[in-house]
């Protein structure tokens, strides 16, 4: 069974730009480019702070000055790596457990002075416990199952 | 996943004593002897839900030895992982958009 892969989440591209940019924009500007839908604030974010170091944090801020911090900076290598935890449930909500969280690590590579390939891996989601504690936890309440599936069969329309 | 699965899922866990074996299970595998001992259902009793929760897919047997041992499918974890997926298929898409844009100081 494939288990490693399937707890895992690996991408690539490449970019014409060179490694210190392409490494400069995901970390500086990554509120720009990330999916806005999704954030655990009950407002629009006003903007995504990538703190460039270990121990920073990645913030989501709302106008309203809210905020969410949803990962933990545990690599910042400037321009080949960076690598930051997942503190976000299956149920998108803050995992305070870090057992219970994934991590994400992001790698550099020059193809050329103006070319670079960014590896992304998402690794150990099994940590975040299958989603099993929305089952024992609260199946019946909209927290639960519902919303799960309910993303889940989104996601399946998509179409991907 | 279709959503005729998706339903049986929701009538498979609609029931209190499959939702309480799920839960048993959530903890590691277990034997059908092992789940009736904690539950207060006969072993037949565990069995048939077992089945109801097999053909939805929420779980799964294997065979060890004689007995047959059951254990959560890990679909909960492939939803995951497709959530996820899809995620970083648009972060990274948007991503080449950001850093190939031309810059003013270059």
């Amino acid at each position: 069974m494939a288990h490693t892969d399937a707890a895992t989440v690996r991408k690539q591209i490449v970019v014409d730009a060179p490694i210190e940019h392409a490494f400069a924009v995901f970390t500086g500007r990554f509120g720009d480019f990330k999916p806005p839908e999704h954030n655990m604030l009950g407002a629009p974010v006003a903007e995504t702070v990538f703190e460039p170091k270990v121990g920073g944090h990645i913030i989501d801020r709302a106008a309203d000055g809210s905020e969410c911090r949803w990962a933990r900076i545990l690599a910042f290598d400037p321009p080949d790596r960076v690598v930051f935890s997942w503190d976000i449930s299956p149920r998108w909500t803050i995992e305070t457990d870090q057992a219970q969280t994934s991590e994400v690590e992001v790698r550099f590579y020059a193809e050329s002075a103006t070319r670079t390939r960014v590896e992304l891996e998402h690794r150990h989601l099994d940590r975040h416990g299958p989603g099993w504690q929305a089952i024992t936890g609260g199946v019946d309440g909209p927290e639960g199952w519902p919303l799960y599936l309910d993303r889940y069969a989104a996601l399946m329309k998509e179409g991907r | 996943m279709d959503t005729n699965r998706d339903a049986d899922r929701w009538e498979a866990l609609a029931d209190g004593t499959r939702r309480a074996i799920v839960a048993c299970l959530a903890d590691g595998p277990q034997a059908v002897g092992q789940l009736a001992a904690g539950l207060p259902v006969s072993r037949s009793a565990v069995s048939q839900h077992l089945k109801i929760l097999k053909d939805a897919g929420l779980v799964e047997d294997l065979a060890a030895g004689t007995r047959r041992i059951y254990r959560l499918n890990p679909a909960a974890l492939a939803a995951l992982r497709d959530q996820i997926d899809t995620y970083w298929q648009r972060a990274l898409a948007g991503y080449t958009e950001a850093a190939e844009a031309p810059t003013e100081e270059a």
